[in-house]
């Protein structure tokens, strides 16, 4: 019983974390001496890194709101996991934690899917994505995963 | 003793505003504007001494990338002279107050080449020494949005609506409770009314349990209207 509590949390803070570093490290594109997005473009030469404040596009910015919101709602939902833990009835389902965290997912989700589709508009042709891009498509479906188990999960004693 | 210390004071008030004799000058720091608008570059002073009527004013342009500047204004005698020649010939008027340390210039139908850095020096003699202070414009196409005001808004309306619906929750739980506990209570004084009107006989007047009846019915019309 206690291992699949401690397995459950674990889940549920290595998508926060995941969540975290796309979201902080700034390598959603790069390049062969440059990386962009999300905060910041750096680019690499003989001095050192110069970097610059990334584009302020609305794209962009709907991309960093999504994101910040994903961790917001993740952090929540552990918060509301560890209150209904204590709170809840015997039988009981921990829907309000599985619901914020569902929607945790969604937002990376909709966030990755709009870096997606916009990122040719403001990205050269032979950058490729980077790390922190393929850390958000990760955290997303273990969110959801996160998420569902919080729904079918009942309480015992 | 008194005339040491007259001397002293008179010593130092002549030592002292020499060094704090320095006229600062304030402008912006960027400016952005849009091609073929007009844009007013601010430019006043502060300086310790009363404004004096050999005020100067002069503005010099240095465009991107380039470094050499061209002086493109100048205010001296009460009198303004603006560029005739360079690359703001006619497009350059003042809109200052010089009696209130206002040294603005009006520049208008701004181009992509306007880019730049204006500097303004200003000088109210004998307060000469200063540095003068630039203000960096930049000419868009179309104005970009600010850093961080969607994201700020996207996120303020998100976690406004997820506040908004947990005070309707409550807010609704809180009505529902107090309406089944009105009911309880009606009911509860109606079944006490009754018991008393058949122990005295039918000497009270009927209307207050009657209206009381009225209003219990019209209670349980309202809850069945709203579990519909």
């Amino acid at each position: 019983m206690l291992l699949l509590l401690l397995g459950i949390i674990l889940l549920h803070i290595a998508a926060l974390v995941l969540l975290f570093v796309s979201t902080i490290v700034s390598v959603w594109t790069s390049g062969e001496t440059s990386t962009s997005d999300l905060w910041k473009n750096c680019t690499i030469h003989t001095g050192g890194h110069a970097c610059s404040p990334a584009s302020t596009g609305e794209w962009i910015q709907a991309v960093q709101a999504l994101m910040i919101l994903s961790i917001i709602f993740s952090c929540l939902s552990l918060f509301l996991f560890f209150c209904q833990l204590f709170t809840l009835q015997k039988g009981g389902r921990f829907f309000l934690t599985g619901a914020f965290q569902i929607l945790a997912s969604l937002f990376v989700m909709s966030g990755a899917i709009i870096y997606t589709v916009m990122s040719p508009e403001w990205v050269p042709e032979k950058n490729t994505f980077g790390y922190s891009y393929i850390l958000a498509w990760v955290a997303c479906p273990l969110a959801l995963i996160s998420g569902l188990i919080y729904v079918i999960l009942r309480k015992r004693e | 003793m008194l005339t040491v210390l007259a001397l002293a004071s008179v010593v130092l008030l002549g030592i002292v505003p020499e060094q704090s004799q320095a006229i600062t000058i304030y402008t912006g720091w960027e400016r952005h504007a849009l091609v073929g608008s007009d844009i007013r570059l601010s430019c006043s002073f502060f300086s310790w001494r009363w404004t004096s009527d050999d005020v100067t004013f002069s503005w010099t342009y240095r465009p991107d990338g380039s470094r050499d500047s061209i002086s493109i204004f100048h205010y001296t005698g009460g009198e303004a002279y603006v560029d005739n020649k360079g690359p703001f010939r006619d497009r350059v008027e003042f809109v200052g107050n010089p009696g209130r340390r206002d040294g603005s210039i009006l520049i208008k139908n701004l181009d992509f080449n306007d880019n730049g850095t204006f500097t303004c020096d200003a000088k109210n003699p004998p307060d000469i020494v200063g540095r003068p202070s630039s203000v960096r414009l930049l000419v868009f196409e179309k104005l970009p949005i600010q850093a961080g005001v969607i994201t700020g808004a996207i996120i303020g309306v998100v976690l406004g609506l997820l506040v908004l619906i947990v005070v309707i929750y409550y807010l609704m739980r809180f009505l529902v409770a107090r309406r089944v506990f009105s009911l309880s209570v009606s009911k509860h004084g109606k079944k006490k009314k009754e018991g008393s009107q058949q122990r005295q006989g039918p000497a009270p007047p009927a209307d207050p349990s009657k209206v009381k009846a009225a209003a219990s019915e019209k209670k349980k019309q309202e809850s069945r209207k709203d579990k519909k």
